[in-house]
């Protein structure tokens, strides 16, 4: 058990020294999650903001014509600005990004209009810009509502109720709360969680296995009179020492992160304090000796620090599979998909996100079946270690 | 006393060792010698446990070597072949780590480093990390890591590979040094001249096999060569044609 904590304090110890890999382990990978999520949640955020509140510009074509129709856009928010041109002008405009739309009013609109016949706008737009479609969309509404106005004050002045152009109403009813409609974004967070954790132990996996064959210091170690099964533990205590400081360092942050920012609507709860940040850790870092054995199993199993390096890489992927097969299959969580490791502490994540009370059934089914699975995965390390190959 | 009685080993279908059999006395210094690929390695690993012997036995002060048998390892010091030290480590760390592997108080590890540094003429690398440290430099403090837990055998395989002449006579006289503190003393090597100058005793192993034991004079003698060289050749038939 001695022999077990100085491994343990030597490798935790050597892998400090090594300013890169700590930069790596403990601050670019913990790091680069949150930052890279809080930016682009911000930027979402930025742009349902564009929603009723924001004044539409529009370029306008011939709009001289149709003054009650500037007035009622005027209205609604929308500045309108007058220019000179035909439609070649116009798609000029907007393929320059100097207007995001253009309305042109037909040189007959007027006339037309008098006589009761259909009268011809055009908007022009482009709807390959994901922002514009979205101003493109609300001024087509507001242009719809004043067709129906005309259409509304004709019949009135002919006699006819208006209502007869309204058979059918119908009315949509959206039930979808905003923590279903946050799914993705709490599947994405779950995700950066668990492969900052992976990152934080990559690189001690590597350096305490196929690293340490690699410089020859595995011969004279293993000539040691400790038990091999010491020097395996060891390793992969500082293994997960590390992934538990790179969980930690990522949690903190990512609930700074998103702390400031208006969450809301994503249906994640506004307390990110540090008794969230601390429940993520708990239900997370029983994931932490599963992937830290499946890191080392794969590590030692390699014949140079850059195959590992490699296969380590395609490695990080694995956590995300059930991930994928959950949102595939439109998984919800229930008791039995407690016992899959990773999706599960994707789960757990999400409630506690979103300020759901977590079943303590399915948080002790979660851990112990990542823990139980850990301690196996154990077995073939051992075995590797206590075999001739693990020599190379 | 190192003794190792009939050991055979293969790797999958290539044959390593064909029985190979010698006693390393204490206080005396056993040379194995071999050309290249003769099973010298081998024969050493099996006799610091890191390889299991597919038959035979590998004895330390009369008890059989086995990983298992953590009581018989702390007997022996090892220097294995082309050993590394940990880059990040100083030299006094390296050995010290050892030491706490072979179960010393830290107290009584970090003192028995601090006389080793002395011994091996450490103390200008004592506290530099292993990056960037000499062949030399890294050898001294790779047998400064074998001796840290005071043992009465000693392994070496290799141990003067790399060493430049000042280096190596500094290693025979410590090494000669030891054996006549009575520590038994094993070392591999493929230069005849080394082995003729600093073992009493010559193991010449060649093709897996014992070819012939004894001290450098008499294996001379034996092979009626005027010199060590010459016997050589002529006992492990490295040279089967003449010119």
């Amino acid at each position: 058990m001695r022999a077990l904590l100085t491994v343990f304090s030597k490798e935790f110890r050597e892998n400090l020294r090594d300013r890169r890999t700590v930069m790596t382990a403990l601050l670019l990978g913990p790091l680069f999650g949150p930052v890279f999520f809080s930016v682009m949640l911000q930027l979402s955020l930025d742009r349902t903001r564009v929603g009723a509140d924001e004044t539409i510009v529009l370029q306008t074509i011939g709009a001289e014509a149709a003054p009650n129709l500037v007035r009622y856009l005027e209205s609604r928010r929308v500045k309108v600005e007058p220019m000179s041109g035909d439609a070649a002008a116009a798609r000029a405009l907007i393929a320059t990004h100097r207007a995001r739309l253009v309305l042109e009013v037909s040189a007959d609109y007027a006339g037309r209009l008098a006589d009761a016949r259909p009268a011809a706008l055009r908007l022009y737009a482009d709807s390959s810009r994901t922002g514009d479609e979205r101003y493109a969309a609300r001024l087509q509404a507001i242009l719809e509502r004043y067709s129906q106005q005309l259409a509304t004050q004709r019949l009135t002045l002919r006699g006819v109720d208006p209502q007869l152009l309204s058979p059918v109403v119908v009315q949509r009813v959206d039930v979808s709360t905003p923590a279903a409609r946050s799914l993705l974004v709490l599947g994405m967070m779950s995700f950066f969680i668990v492969l900052s954790m992976l990152t934080g132990g990559m690189y001690l996996a590597i350096d305490t296995t196929v690293g340490e064959r690699e410089r020859g210091t595995l011969e004279p170690l293993l000539a040691t009179p400790v038990p091999r099964g010491q020097l395996v533990l060891g390793k992969l205590l500082a293994t997960c020492a590390y992934m538990l400081l790179s969980l930690s360092i990522s949690t903190t942050a990512l609930c700074v992160a998103l702390g400031r920012l208006d969450l809301e609507q994503y249906g994640m709860s506004a307390n990110l304090g540090t008794g969230t940040a601390l429940s993520i850790i708990a239900v997370t870092a029983p994931l932490i000796p599963l992937l830290a054995a499946v890191m080392t199993l794969v590590a030692a199993w390699t014949r140079s620090a850059r195959e590992a390096q490699a296969w380590l890489g395609i490695l990080q992927l694995l956590p995300t599979v059930p991930l994928v097969f959950a949102s595939l299959l439109n998984l919800v969580p229930k008791l039995t998909l407690m016992l899959v490791p990773s999706l599960s502490q994707h789960f757990l994540i999400t409630q506690i996100l979103r300020a759901e009370p977590v079943n303590p059934l399915w948080l002790a089914t979660s851990s112990l079946s990542a823990l139980l699975i850990g301690v196996l995965l154990l077995l073939p390390v051992m075995r590797l270690y206590g075999s001739e190959r693990v020599l190379g | 006393m190192i003794e190792a009685q009939d050991l055979h080993k293969k790797y999958g279908r290539i044959v390593a060792l064909r029985g190979v059999s010698f006693r390393a006395a204490d206080g005396r210094i056993t040379g194995l010698l071999g050309p290249n690929g003769a099973g010298k390695s081998t024969t050493l690993r099996i006799l610091y446990a890191t390889l299991a012997a597919d038959s035979g036995t590998a004895c330390v002060d009369g008890d059989a070597m086995s990983a298992a048998n953590p009581a018989v390892r702390r007997r022996i010091g090892v220097l294995p072949h082309n050993a590394g030290l940990y880059p990040a480590l100083t030299a006094h760390e390296n050995i010290e780590y050892f030491g706490r592997l072979a179960g010393m108080p830290a107290r009584a590890a970090r003192a028995r480093t601090d006389e080793l540094v002395g011994l091996l003429d450490l103390q200008d690398i004592a506290t530099r990390r292993a990056k960037g440290f000499s062949q030399g430099q890294k050898i001294r403090t790779a047998l400064a890591r074998a001796l840290v837990h005071a043992p009465r055998n000693l392994i070496l395989d290799e141990p003067t590979n790399g060493l430049d002449v000042p280096a190596v006579r500094k290693l025979r006289t410590l090494l000669q040094r030891l054996r006549d503190l009575g520590h038994c003393i094993v070392f591999s090597s493929h230069v005849m001249q080394e082995v003729a100058m600093l073992c009493d005793e010559a193991v010449v192993i060649a093709a897996g096999a014992v070819v012939a034991c004894g001290t450098p004079e008499a294996l001379r003698e034996r092979a009626g060569a005027s010199s060590f060289e010459d016997a050589f050749v002529t006992l492990t038939g490295a040279e089967t044609e003449t010119p």
